[in-house]
């Protein structure tokens, strides 16, 4: 599923004919799907499109790791089956009850609404947003 | 102890995680090439969609009741059926694969665990984790959990868990002899002759009566069924024996040029498999026909078969002959409608020396062979290729109604919403 990227941990630049005494010190790459990627079997990446949830710092064409494995819990961000399409919210329980609740930013305050959901939240909610990658090279 | 694992309607399934609004809506999923069914979801099993059915034939019936058609996305199902089995693995390491969608379990290694309640448990983790619903079936042996899998797909308050256990005649009474696992359609045709209708009848039968009318396999399927073991739990599934390459041209070809492409096309794919999987074959077997369903084009079939002075996996040397086999059986003014080829004798091993290749050729064919899997690999399937294979898009499948790749390409990623409500 996922292509590794390795990087050097450290790395000195060689001076010619001179090896970097730092260059004892490299032991191993590290791979930023250590960090990002902790049950890869439940792990999938999405595409966030739209900008309900500029608050919670997901901006449109972000790429959203989701991973199923994670149980979802007061203030998880999920993706939730709303109407047959997959949809980002943040989950607020509030003793049986359960809401769906976008977060925009100032500006668009007001423009979105929560959705209610009863307290079997297996159904509705497909999986949990861990991480969400942000390009800042390009504006969306 | 076994268990066996099977999705239910996996190809329907897939389509579904990603698309939560064809849950509960028929689904079909057609063949390479849009040919025909290949799956169902349960809602078109109950119209009474058959797999292997034409999909041309069913235009009408999918229009009447809104079936939703997708063209066959293996890589998703590939990845799905990775994930599945490995979330298997995580409860018992001893599983075999026996499908892509299936999986034997041995159980024994859970000791003094409840293995319905930990299949409970798996089942439940699967769902949650790939999305994929799953049924189980526990039995003493691979037939009988095979048995009661079937058992928990067919009744719902199962919970999708069965076992079949110290009281199974009630269970086998319930499965016809049909379903019973390596019965096929003549046998169970003659045993319904003799009175046998189903598992529960075909335990009262003897098994020196069960070898004489039928052979020693329905005997050991007979005796599985009272619980002792006979088929063998295999790690590792079986070598591949075959490979066969094959599809139907979207248009069909006439020419020479079109249909040697075709044939180059098809070499290619399947001795990268065989290379993928360090396999060599012995025997080469080619074959082209005109459409079987046409009334008015006339018919032609021409196939031929070659053994290799060694055997090989090297592209080139394939094609070779591959070609030189089908030209003269190629025939002017036929629409052709399909090609394929087998590779046949297949074993494991690099290919053995030959008496008329010096050591250098085989080293440089060797070579270039991995050179070239290197390059498709990282840049692509097809990016360099025989010019044989051709430079037009004869071979480039039909496929309509194709899913997203939603788990193995950058650019097919699913897509979520952040809009109004």
């Amino acid at each position: 599923m996922v292509k590794e990227l390795r990087l050097p941990l450290v790395g000195g630049r060689v001076e010619a004919g001179f090896p970097s005494p730092a260059d004892d010190f490299i032991e191993r790459s590290i791979d930023l799907n250590e960090q990002m990627v902790t049950n890869p079997i439940a792990t999938f990446f999405v595409r966030a499109s739209g900008r309900s949830m500029q608050g919670a710092g997901i901006h449109d064409g972000d790429l959203l790791v989701v991973d199923r494995s994670v149980h979802p819990k007061h203030g998880s961000v999920v993706i939730a089956i709303i109407d047959g399409g997959l949809t980002v919210k943040r989950l607020r329980k509030r003793d049986a009850q359960a809401l769906l609740v976008p977060e925009p930013n100032e500006v668009d305050q007001g423009a979105y609404g929560s959705i209610e959901v009863g307290p079997d939240t297996d159904a509705i909610i497909w999986g949990v947003v861990t991480w969400s990658v942000h390009n800042l090279q390009c504006t969306h | 102890m076994y268990a066996l694992a099977d999705c239910n309607n996996f190809y329907a399934s897939c389509e579904r995680v990603f698309e939560p609004n064809l849950e509960g809506k028929p689904v079909i999923v057609l063949s390479n090439n849009d040919g025909c069914v290949i799956a169902r979801s349960e809602e078109s099993k109950k119209l009474g969609f058959k797999v292997g059915d034409p999909i041309f034939k069913l235009k009408d019936c999918v229009r009447k009741h809104n079936v939703i058609v997708r063209s066959s996305n293996f890589a998703l199902y590939g990845d799905m059926s990775r994930r599945v089995m490995q979330t298997i693995r995580l409860f018992s390491p001893d599983v075999e694969v026996y499908s892509i969608d299936e999986a034997f379990i041995q159980l024994d290694g859970l000791h003094g665990r409840n293995y319905e309640e930990e299949m409970r448990r798996m089942r439940a983790t699967i769902l949650r984790w790939t999305g994929i619903p799953v049924s189980i079936g526990i039995g003493k042996t691979k037939t009988l959990a095979k048995l009661a899998n079937h058992y928990a797909k067919k009744n719902i308050e199962t919970g999708g868990v069965a076992k079949i256990g110290e009281h199974p005649d009630e269970m086998l009474k319930t499965v016809e002899v049909g379903d019973i696992w390596g019965i096929g359609r003549q046998w169970s045709k003659k045993l319904r002759n003799m009175g046998v209708q189903t598992a529960f009848d075909l335990c009262q039968l003897a098994p020196d009566n069960i070898r004489q009318s039928f052979n020693i396999v329905a005997m050991k399927t007979a005796m599985e069924l009272h619980g002792q073991k006979h088929f063998a739990f295999e790690q590792s599934p079986e070598q591949r024996k075959t490979l066969l390459r094959s599809r139907s041209f979207a248009n069909p070809v006439t020419s020479w040029q079109e249909l040697s492409e075709a044939i180059a096309s098809h070499v290619t794919s399947a001795a990268e498999k065989l290379r993928n999987e360090s396999l060599v074959s012995k025997v080469l077997r080619i074959f082209f026909h005109t459409s079987l369903f046409s009334h008015t084009d006339p018919h032609h079939s021409a196939h031929a078969t070659v053994e290799f002075t060694s055997s090989t996996n090297v592209t080139h040397t394939i094609i070779k002959e591959a070609l030189r086999l089908a030209e003269p059986l190629y025939k002017k003014g036929f629409k052709y409608k399909r090609a394929g080829i087998y590779l046949l004798e297949l074993s494991s091993g690099s290919a053995q020396k030959c008496l008329f290749e010096t050591q250098e050729e085989q080293v440089r064919d060797k070579q270039m062979m991995t050179v070239l899997d290197a390059i498709n690999t990282s840049m692509g399937k097809g990016t360099l290729h025989f010019a044989s294979t051709g430079f037009t898009k004869v071979m480039s499948m039909r496929q309509l109604q194709k899913s997203p790749q939603y788990t193995t390409h950058w650019d097919e990623l699913p897509t979520c919403l952040c809009c109004l409500q």
